[in-house]
């Protein structure tokens, strides 16, 4: 292309010229694009072709017939899903579960994190973490387990309730123990590896500060409240901001593990209920519909904790 | 002065103890567990105790787990999971963080977007259980290996960990004529063992761990993996699931297999995690400095 005689074609030859360069830089990336493709086909085909797969939330899904020959059906299941009480009940019991959470457990690492760090001695500091990180590698059947044996009707900490007279005390069936429960087995299991981005934090918190406040004066809950705490303030909102997001993940495994047909009234939550209802009965479309909208709404409350967090002053996550 | 001495004390003392005390009852079901699980037949009483401490040492329970053929074919399915599973997490995790790390990589933009936004937004249970279905994975170990391969957290933790290597190192490899993946092998992976074996470790331990998808994904007890085998035995209460052997002698007390049985699903783990407990520390504090 020597000459160009006019603007249309000088056009032409930018965009020859720049197609030209893209083959020429895909040749030199070669490498690059050959080791990143197995990650990318595993993304495309496990995470992004379902979000194709949600349509069936709105259409009548038959296993037999597949996903694009089945019937349209609109907004049915989610008109089906305000109108059932079923749905009505788990949603509550989420919510229920996951105000507890963020009410009894999520502030456990905070104060643990705060208190191990006043400790002096750097080997009982370690011996305290190595103990209470342990059961965060233990799977949860293992810790649903533990927890069966001790409390079902022959466990030993029945048989501890019998001898202080609370006969027959069936923890695991009664449905008023259930949440209590389940928030007992979460701080068991995490708050103590919960407190590792608080203790990281904290050892960016400035020993000078900690000096100068004992000069002024400040006894030691004022150097926790006043240095600790706002050691670790971002790291707390960023926890909080996920934790916001996923208000609706109650943690399907334990609360699966821990259910039975004598507390399911309470213990059934919205992820339990799209198992039973899709995988064990093949009510696929109506399940991908409860699916869909519990991911929407977490979508929604993390963009908008994110946003009260920027609003707020603190740094948010994007 | 002296005052300020003695409340310094004081708190000491009490923070101290109250922590003390947490640890002592994450510790005690453990241990309770753990001494129950060697009791018999022949010491039925005990059974109404809360021990701490085996009052002996029988390892029957143990033994006759151990000969079934169900503990069996369920170790077996636990050890493939967690040796193919971590091969092939460690594999595209690594790779697809060292291409994502090159600052020139055309692709890096989108790429991070597209994994980042998985992060925020997934298809949910369903429209997941029906693509692995469609790939025919239902009811082989490959469903419970294949749907998690790589873990998003984990590949951008190890791309910003890879990032941190020095530019002109990566400069003067390509000087001395390698090319990309000479980098990568010869370069960047030898530079990044510490952090390679961390994610080896948080790897392994979620696929020993994992029981959700063999629930989802496999019907035949014989894809069971020990997890799923302990919550049969355990929650379901089939302690009578092993089947006996030996059909000469009583098979020992139902408590004390379940008991075994928790004791062999997390033995791995009890045993290698005080060596190994710095790694994980370190591996999770690399991710929240930069995020």
């Amino acid at each position: 292309m020597e000459v160009t005689t006019n603007a249309g074609d000088q056009i032409r030859t930018e965009a020859h010229r720049r197609r030209q360069s893209g083959f020429r830089r895909l040749r030199k990336e070669k490498y690059l694009w050959l080791l990143v493709l197995p990650g990318l086909i595993y993304f495309a085909v496990f995470k992004y072709l379902p979000m194709f797969g949600i349509v069936i939330a709105f259409k009548k899904y038959n296993p037999f017939t597949g996903i694009w020959k089945s019937p349209w059906a609109g907004f049915e299941y989610f008109q089906r899903m305000m109108d059932s009480p079923d749905v009505l009940r788990v949603l509550w019991n989420t919510l229920v579960l996951s105000f507890y959470q963020i009410a009894f457990v999520f502030f456990v690492p905070i104060v643990l994190a705060l208190m191990i760090n006043e400790i002096a001695y750097p080997w009982l500091k370690r011996l305290i973490q190595t103990v209470i990180y342990l059961p965060h590698f233990l799977s949860w059947v293992v810790v649903a387990g533990v927890f069966y044996l001790l409390f079902n009707s022959g466990g030993s900490v029945t048989s501890i309730l019998a001898g202080l007279g609370y006969d027959n005390a069936n923890v695991l069936t009664d449905p008023a123990m259930f949440r209590p429960l389940i928030i007992l087995q979460s701080i068991w299991k995490e708050a103590g590896w919960g407190t590792i981005l608080y203790l990281a934090a904290l050892l960016g918190v400035d020993p000078e500060l900690y000096e100068a406040a004992k000069i002024d004066g400040a006894g030691r809950f004022r150097q926790m409240w006043n240095i600790s705490l706002p050691g670790i303030r971002s790291t707390v909102c960023i926890l909080l901001i996920l934790r916001m997001g996923s208000v609706l993940d109650v943690g399907f495994e334990q609360i699966f593990l821990m259910l039975n047909p004598q507390v399911s009234q309470v213990g059934e939550v919205i992820d339990t209920y799209v198992y039973f209802l899709g995988i064990r009965q093949g009510n696929f479309s109506f399940a991908a519909a409860v699916g869909l909208t519990k991911g929407i709404v977490g979508l929604l409350m993390i963009a908008s904790a994110n946003w009260l967090t920027r609003r707020l002053g603190e740094k948010g996550l994007f | 002065m002296f005052s300020t001495k003695w409340s310094y004390r004081i708190f000491d003392g009490t923070n101290i103890l109250l922590l003390l005390g947490f640890s002592v009852l994450t510790f005690i079901p453990f241990l309770h567990v753990f001494a129950m699980s060697f009791l018999s037949l022949d010491n039925a009483k005990e059974f109404q105790r809360f021990l701490l401490w085996p009052t002996q040492w029988d390892f029957t329970s143990y033994q006759y787990i151990y000969d079934t053929r169900i503990f069996f074919s369920s170790l077996k399915n636990t050890v493939w999971i967690t040796v193919v599973g971590t091969l092939i997490n460690i594999a595209f995790t690594s790779s697809m963080a060292y291409s994502c790390s090159r600052r020139s990589f055309s692709g890096k933009r989108w790429i991070m977007l597209m994994v980042l936004f998985t992060m925020l937004f997934n298809g949910g249970l369903i429209p997941t259980y029906l693509v692995v279905n469609g790939l025919g994975l239902i009811d082989s170990l490959w469903a419970i290996v294949i749907p998690s391969a790589v873990s998003a957290f984990n590949m951008i933790v190890l791309k910003e960990f890879f990032e941190g290597i020095h530019e002109s190192i990566l400069e003067s490899a390509k000087i001395d004529g390698c090319n990309d993946l000479g980098i990568f092998f010869r370069i960047v992976l030898p530079l990044s063992l510490p952090a390679l074996a961390t994610f080896t470790l948080f790897y392994a331990v979620a696929n020993w761990n994992q029981y959700f998808a063999s629930i989802i994904y496999t019907n035949s007890s014989d894809l069971w993996p020990l997890q799923v085998l302990l919550r049969q035995v355990v929650m379901v209460g089939q302690s009578d699931i092993f089947g006996a052997i030996d059909l000469s002698a009583p098979p020992p007390p139902p408590l004390s297999i379940q008991m075994a049985t928790v004791m062999y699903t997390s033995l791995p783990i009890l045993l290698l995690y005080p060596f190994l407990q710095k790694y994980f520390v370190k591996g999770m504090t690399l991710g929240a400095v930069k995020g």
